[in-house]
């Protein structure tokens, strides 16, 4: 337990003399007998190191991690290799021990990199600009919700039920805080919103419509014309998107969105049971002044040379405080790093082939799915590397069925869509080979 | 650096009077406090304020302040020059570096501004 | 090459070259279909994205450069006020790496994530203990974020009792940004009450602010003056009657672990800095967590799912009907929950107490070291962190709090938080932590001492600094009169 601790108890006794106190309680003794904690606190005795990291690994087996099952799962977050440069980036201390760069000369390695970072969301986006990171996709997409109700002040977000059920409530519970109110707009037979009921949701003043494209079910969304819809009553178009769905698919500033946000989990940061993950948040250049959270920009030192530092940081809670566009404080830098380092090592061929690898290999598997006899893909909307399988069999027996066989799936859609009960998803990366498809596509054909 | 012919608010704005209109800058003070001004925040055009009301705001790297209106009125017109180039305010508060004119509803309100004599005490009396 | 690597380092987007990678990707081994027969050519991309083309040698040697021109906690003290910059124990990083936790899909059945799942139920309880409170949700990624939801569950309280006008959040002068930020996010009114002349809340102030208007009070105790606020047991008493509920902000939790529990001081809401208090790292700004304990009362307004442990397994508790709903996707920043879970058991409840006794003697050894020299506007004893001020040496020689700052870094160490709490003129904000040994602390001060005689003997040393730094100080006014957010190619044929 010391070796956190440096001080010797001579030393502690000279810095007491220093101080002009006797005992350190002394230090404490504006603190009022009524709220001293008078016993010692009821945790567990200290372990030493051995000890630890065998407690550690004893809860660590406890799970069934995904290095011994084949994984299809999907739902916003997705098994892809994470390449070894990023973890030994990601591993320098010099990055993960700093603190938020307010020091930008001794911190140009952080600000560079965040800089370099905006860049390649903008870049993949087609959006003007992009802050330095969100704490996940669901948190980025509420905070856009009230970005534009404040931006138009209006006060209806606009959101199609095949928007990631976890963000719509995260949406509705920041709503609530605010009073605004939350429209949802049903899926039609396509597992796509359903366009003849949006525009009556959207009514006549909505602040935003809240698009994910591809959606939940991995379908893609009418896009376009949704964007016609909600622009055409002054509201604004949020687009929340897969960053690996990008490298084929048409960037979200082509179709009007205002704002583009999404999970940036799949660009190098691993599952770990739901994070630390990375919400990326990019607008056009009419909403830079109501963006959320640290951005970097570039300048020059007294001597001309190029420099990073916090820009327009009088948007921000340390400055505006109550007036700030946001709370955010502390944000996701590392995993934005993570980020960067990705789309750096892929780049501009890498994104393209990798998107590809992942829309071949759902595409095969659909059609592999829709010659079983008990499980149909579910819709029939295009989709790029998931899509949702509707099952005879009761969802339990699936998943324990295939788990058995080392098999993982999901989720069920039942759990958030009452309707969908006997649906689930399935979701794919690179990582999923032809031979690991046949045999989960087998197995399913054997399950009773 | 205070102009007779204009009245002043606690909040360092000034008003310059032209019959029922009145144009709004901020104070050689107020600018110089915030130091290099960075960014500016004007209001739409048609808008109605009322005295004492914010109506824009003036941004330094690191900080950001909100400017109150010296009168009720109508924005008439705003000097869409700040945009592009804020740093006018530091240069030429009084003059180039104006923010708006406002058309006065209310012209007994000015008994609740000062001159620019008043102006100066009311600075030494906050310590400055 | 020796020494410091010196800037500037190129944008890796100048480094690219055309048909280089640093990726390997599968072949793919399904029969190939054509891209338009899958999706609809309005759906697809025109060009690719501008991502650099760089081999792996040269992206390593990029982010190794850069992070040569980045200061960490693992180089030298990080004395940032507020911030608690505490060493990060390196196994903690490495057992986080484990295949065990890493690889987990979130929606994984619960019954494949029993150990992952018994690691929060625990860090949940053990937090309940240290907080003195009955509820913890591992929810919130940040300490802002906790913020943000522990306000909602107060308004989702007060709202449940039919008790529909209490808009109305108190803030002391010398509270962190994030807390009125926080209040604004939740849809509430800030009122600010002043500090009395020993730094805390002043009783009157609050006396006149307090109606049936009011939500909560959010307090940071000890606050950003490193000051105990010798009152808090009248004030809670003060808000309770009121009607109002008392929020604990735990940035500077580092004070009082094992000694005062915000619980039993009356606090009914607390939420706590993981990346502060229990050493997890802060990344160059995140990724942290800001788990949120609450009393009985709140309990049931918590967000969904918490961890639950029914006497044989643990599970993911969504039975919640009168949960304020979710503030995010899935549960937390596990990853970041269980580097404080390693940290609390390596400490132990001795260790833990042990931490606050050696910081809040760091941060007084500082003080009296850095008294003679520099003006210090609440002199007691602080606790975890303390303010100095330079108007001394502004008045004298016009040498600013920031040129200070500036001149530390040409000294190799970080210096304090600056102009923060706002209450105080020319503020340094100085959380020295308790992983500095004495020989580091005087190392600090010694600094801060010289350069203080530097103000008063070349004072535009000072304020032309820093000198040895990879970049001069940076123009901060053309950064914000003329953006530059992004790279963007140099025009074809252009200079």
């Amino acid at each position: 337990m010391m070796k956190y601790l440096p001080h010797t108890d001579r030393d502690r006794e000279a810095m007491l003399k220093t101080i002009g106190v006797k005992s350190v309680d002394e230090l404490f003794s504006d603190i009022p007998a009524q709220v001293r904690f008078n016993r010692a606190l009821d945790l567990p005795r200290p372990l030493s190191d051995p000890e630890l990291a065998r407690h550690m690994g004893e809860l660590a087996s406890r799970n069934r991690s995904l290095d011994g099952l084949t994984c299809f799962l999907g739902g916003g977050v997705y098994d892809h290799f994470v390449p070894s440069v990023v973890e030994h980036i990601v591993s320098r201390s010099e990055f993960y021990t700093a603190y938020t760069p307010y020091q930008a000369e001794a911190s140009q390695g952080v600000l560079q990199s965040i800089y370099e970072y905006q860049t390649l969301i903008c870049e993949l986006t087609g959006m003007d600009v992009s802050q330095a990171s969100m704490y996940d996709g669901a948190s980025a997409a509420a905070e856009a919700g009230l970005i534009c109700a404040a931006t138009l002040g209006r006060g209806r977000i606009v959101v199609p039920a095949s928007l990631h059920p976890e963000y719509r409530q995260t949406i509705k519970t920041y709503a609530w805080a605010h009073d605004l109110e939350v429209a949802e707009v049903p899926f039609g037979p396509q597992g796509t919103a359903d366009l003849s009921r949006l525009e009556a949701a959207l009514g006549p003043e909505p602040a935003c419509l809240i698009v994910q494209h591809p959606n939940f079910f991995g379908a893609l969304e009418p896009v376009e014309e949704m964007g016609r819809l909600v622009h055409a009553r002054g509201g604004l178009l949020v687009a929340a998107c897969d960053p690996i769905s990008l490298g084929v698919l048409k960037p979200p500033a082509a179709y009007g969105a205002d704002i583009a946000l999404g999970e940036g989990q799949p660009l190098g940061i691993r599952l770990s049971f739901g994070g630390p993950y990375l919400g990326f948040f990019a607008t056009s250049e009419k909403l830079v002044r109501r963006m959320p959270g640290r951005i970097a920009g570039a300048t020059l030192d007294h001597q001309g040379r190029r420099g990073f530092v916090l820009a327009l940081q009088t948007r921000e809670q340390h400055i505006r405080r109550e007036k700030a566009t946001s709370n955010i404080c502390s944000n996701e830098a590392l995993c934005a790093l993570a980020a960067t380092v990705y789309l750096c090592a892929l780049g501009r061929r890498g994104i393209v082939k990798l998107a590809g690898l992942c829309l071949q290999k759902a595409h095969y598997a659909r059609d592999q799915v829709a010659r079983l006899e008990r499980f149909k893909p579910a819709f029939d909307a295009p989709f790029f590397r998931e899509f949702a399988v509707r099952s005879t069999l009761p969802w339990e027996r699936v998943e324990s069925g295939l788990l058995q066989q080392g098999q993982a799936v999901g989720p069920s859609l039942g759990r958030f869509y009452p309707e969908l009960k006997d649906c689930f998803l399935l979701a794919f990366t690179e990582k999923r080979t032809r031979e690991e498809i046949d045999y989960l596509v087998g197995r399913m054909e054997g399950l009773i | 650096m205070y102009p007779e012919d204009l009245k002043y608010t606690k909040t360092h704005e000034w008003i310059r009077l032209e019959g029922n209109r009145g144009r709004v800058g901020l104070t050689h003070y107020a600018q110089d406090q915030l130091g290099d001004i960075v960014f500016v925040e004007l209001p739409a055009v048609g808008k109605v304020v009322k005295q004492g009301e914010t109506f824009g705001v003036v941004e330094s790297v690191k900080a950001a302040s909100d400017c109150y209106a010296p009168l009720s009125g109508k924005v008439v017109e705003v000097n869409s020059r700040l945009t592009d180039e804020p740093a006018t305010i530091n240069q030429d508060c009084y003059g180039q570096g104006w923010m708006m004119v406002l058309e006065v509803s209310d012209p007994s309100e000015v008994g609740k501004l000062m001159d620019a004599a008043r102006y100066q005490e009311y600075l030494k009396e906050v310590g400055h | 090459m020796t020494g410091p690597a010196r800037g500037p380092e190129p944008l890796i987007f100048e480094l690219s070259s055309p048909g280089r990678t640093a990726f390997s990707l599968p072949e793919l081994d399904v029969p190939e279909r054509k891209l338009q027969e899958m999706l609809p050519a309005s759906a697809l991309r025109e060009a690719a994205p501008g991502l650099p083309e760089v081999s792996e040698v040269d992206l390593v040697r990029h982010f190794v450069r850069l992070s040569r021109l980045n200061y960490g906690v693992d180089l030298g003290i990080y004395p940032l006020g507020s911030c608690t910059m505490k060493y990060s124990p390196k196994i903690n990083e490495d057992l986080a790496r484990l295949p065990g936790f890493t690889e987990l899909h979130p929606y994984q059945p619960e019954d494949t994530v029993q150990g992952a799942l018994e690691l929060m139920y625990l860090t949940q309880r053990f937090l309940c203990e240290i907080g003195g409170v009955d509820a913890v949700s591992l929810q919130p990624a940040a300490g802002a974020h906790g913020e943000l939801t522990g306000l909602m569950l107060i308004k989702a309280y007060h709202t449940s009792r039919g008790d529909t006008r209490r808009n109305k959040i108190i803030i002391p002068d010398s509270s962190h940004g994030t807390n009125p930020a926080s209040a604004v996010v939740c849809g509430m009114q800030t009122v600010q009450v002043r500090s009395d002349r020993r730094g805390g809340v002043d009783l009157d102030a609050l006396r006149e602010v307090l109606d049936d208007q009011v939500s909560a009070l959010m307090l940071t105790n000890p606050n950003t003056l490193g000051l105990f606020d010798e009152n808090i047991h009248r004030i809670a008493e003060m808000v309770h009657q009121a009607g109002g509920m008392l929020y604990y902000d735990g940035a500077n939790a580092n004070a009082i672990l094992g000694i005062a529990r915000p619980g039993d001081a009356g606090f009914d809401v607390v939420h706590f800095n993981l990346h502060k208090t229990f050493s997890t790292p802060h990344g160059g700004g995140g990724p942290g967590s800001g788990p949120v304990g609450v009393k009985k009362a709140l309990e049931p307004f918590l967000p969904v799912p918490i961890v639950g442990f029914d006497g044989a397994r643990y599970y993911l508790d969504y039975d919640r009907p009168r949960s304020i709903g979710r503030v995010r996707s899935f549960y937390g920043n596990f990853g970041v929950v269980l580097k404080a879970y390693a940290y609390i058991r390596s400490m132990g409840p001795e260790g833990l107490l042990q931490v606050s006794k050696d910081a809040v003697l760091n941060a007084n050894y500082l003080m009296r070291r850095l008294q003679p020299y520099f003006d210090l506007p609440y002199d007691r004893h602080c606790k975890h962190e303390f303010v100095l001020s330079g108007r001394r040496q502004k008045a004298e020689s016009g040498v600013k709090t920031l040129d200070i700052s500036k001149r530390l870094l040409d000294y190799g160490v970080h210096p304090p938080t600056n102009y923060f709490p706002l209450i105080v003129e020319e503020c340094l904000m100085v959380e020295p932590t308790e992983s500095e040994s004495r020989e580091t602390l005087d190392a600090f001060a010694d600094a801060l001492i010289q350069i203080a005689r530097e103000a008063k003997d070349q004072p535009d040393l000072v304020k032309s600094a820093p000198h040895v730094t990879p970049v001069g100080r940076l123009d901060e006014v053309l950064a914000a009169r003329q953006p530059n957010l992004r790279w963007r190619p140099p025009a074809p044929g252009g200079s």
